[in-house]
């Protein structure tokens, strides 16, 4: 079937298997591979998009159901000035180790803070609830979401 | 991993989504958040050869109070039932504790109950509180009390040709409370072991109306009607709620198994019924 999915303000108009996950269409037909496959069962959040804003797992959603909706993947996460905050702040205070969960986390960070501006470490925890480190990275994680945050506030307070 | 090939139909309304479903027969699911149905379908434990998506219908989506009751449409995902204000007691206890953040942003509450997994939460939820379902055929739209409508382990008397567009869930008119405590290993994972309790008072402050429900320790969620007689024209009392749990530990048949032993699970039970309804009494108390 035909769909067009927005992926990081760009449309991609494609036919697909209406079986296709979206986490396969977006890796596979678009071929932006930032978006991991981990468990592939609903558990890891290694899959993590935004749909419309909200973060969702790719590997439990059909590319079909995404047809008209504007997904960002972690490639759509940088801005012309550089590294979103998000990425900027995991890369300041060390919030990857191995890597493979940090497209999710950073994409529910960026999330996140859209909602909150100011998240506390347990909101940051239960925002991330559905995304696993198995580098068990957390302390660092929730560190760069908040840094983020702090920055995202403070240069919006300067401006 | 993939499902199995299948034929998609975008429904876009309910009458076209229930046509869809009796030209598929048995054949054909609906399709709402998919966060249960996917996964089984790519692990190939369901292997629909039709599905059809609900996501497109307008007007499914409401989460709103009218005629005494909390109306939840088909396409009310479980993160807008956290948000929402129109909740109350043991709706709004339990809606945070369905899933993961990420799930809750796709899966629906009606999507949960007529799924009718023996693990699920919702389920619990609403055998305490009181719920139809309200689900629509061909000929119309019927109303099934909940109790009557979960009728075993991923089975309920839903007909063939029948969608959930809703559930009505009776809004308690004076004073009451509810919880929902949930045990589980992560986030995310099925109940280890869960109560729902719900309690409504009458002026004098003594149950007017009591639910009470188990997850994850039976063959399929359980109201603990017994319990529930036994709280109804009392006071609310620390020996009457341990009286109460003692009944659900008896009503719990839970079994050993990776999140635990049995008889720490009906102790569990037991802790959880006593807390349950002690939070529930002062919830109903300063409301």
């Amino acid at each position: 079937m035909e769909i067009t999915v927005t992926i990081n303000g760009s449309d991609h108009a494609s036919d697909v298997e209406p079986r296709t996950l979206l986490v396969d269409h977006i890796r596979r037909t678009v071929g932006l591979t930032g978006t991991h496959v981990g468990c592939d069962t609903t558990s890891c959040g290694a899959c993590t998009v935004l749909m419309d804003g909200k973060p969702v797992k790719a590997c439990t959603v059909l590319a079909a159901q995404a047809d008209g909706s504007e997904v960002t993947t972690v490639e759509g996460l940088k801005t012309a000035d550089g590294l979103h905050p998000v990425q900027q702040a995991f890369t300041d205070d060390h919030g990857l180790q191995c890597g493979f969960c940090t497209p999710g986390m950073m994409l529910v960070g960026a999330s996140l803070i859209a909602e909150n501006a100011d998240p506390s470490d347990d909101e940051v925890r239960w925002a991330i609830s559905g995304n696993l480190c198995r580098c068990t990275g957390y302390i660092n994680i929730v560190k760069a979401i908040r840094t983020a945050a702090a920055r995202v506030a403070e240069s919006s307070n300067g401006s | 991993m993939f499902p199995a090939r299948f034929d998609l139909v975008v429904a876009q309304s309910v009458g076209e989504a229930v046509e869809a479903k009796a030209d598929a027969g048995e054949g054909g699911r609906f399709l709402a958040g998919g966060q249960s149905l996917i996964p089984m379908m790519k692990m190939r434990v369901a292997f629909p050869d039709t599905l059809i998506d609900i996501n497109r219908i307008a007007g499914l989506g409401a989460i709103e109070r009218a005629n005494g009751h909390l109306q939840v449409g088909a396409l009310a995902r479980h993160a807008e039932v956290v948000a929402s204000d129109a909740t109350f007691g043991a709706i709004a206890a339990a809606a945070p504790w369905v899933a993961d953040p990420l799930v809750r942003n796709r899966g629906t509450m009606c999507g949960s109950v007529a799924h009718c997994d023996p693990e699920g939460d919702w389920n619990s939820v609403l055998l305490a509180t009181g719920a139809d379902v309200v689900a629509q055929g061909p000929n119309g739209e019927r109303s099934i009390p909940i109790a009557g409508f979960i009728d075993g382990a991923f089975t309920s008397t839903l007909g063939e040709d029948e969608l959930v567009v809703g559930l009505r869930i009776p809004v308690p008119s004076g004073r009451s409370g509810g919880a929902y405590l949930k045990l589980e290993r992560k986030v995310g994972d099925y109940a280890t072991v869960a109560v729902a309790s719900h309690l409504e008072l009458d002026d004098s402050g003594a149950i007017s109306a009591a639910g009470l429900a188990l997850t994850s320790v039976n063959p399929i969620n359980t109201k603990v009607a017994d319990a529930e007689a036994l709280l109804v024209g009392q006071q609310p009392s620390e020996e009457l709620f341990a009286e109460a749990a003692e009944l659900a530990a008896a009503a719990a048949e839970p079994r050993d198994d990776v999140r635990g032993s049995a008889a720490w699970k009906r102790q569990v039970v037991r802790t959880y019924t006593k807390r349950g309804l002690a939070a529930a009494a002062q919830q109903a108390e300063g409301s």
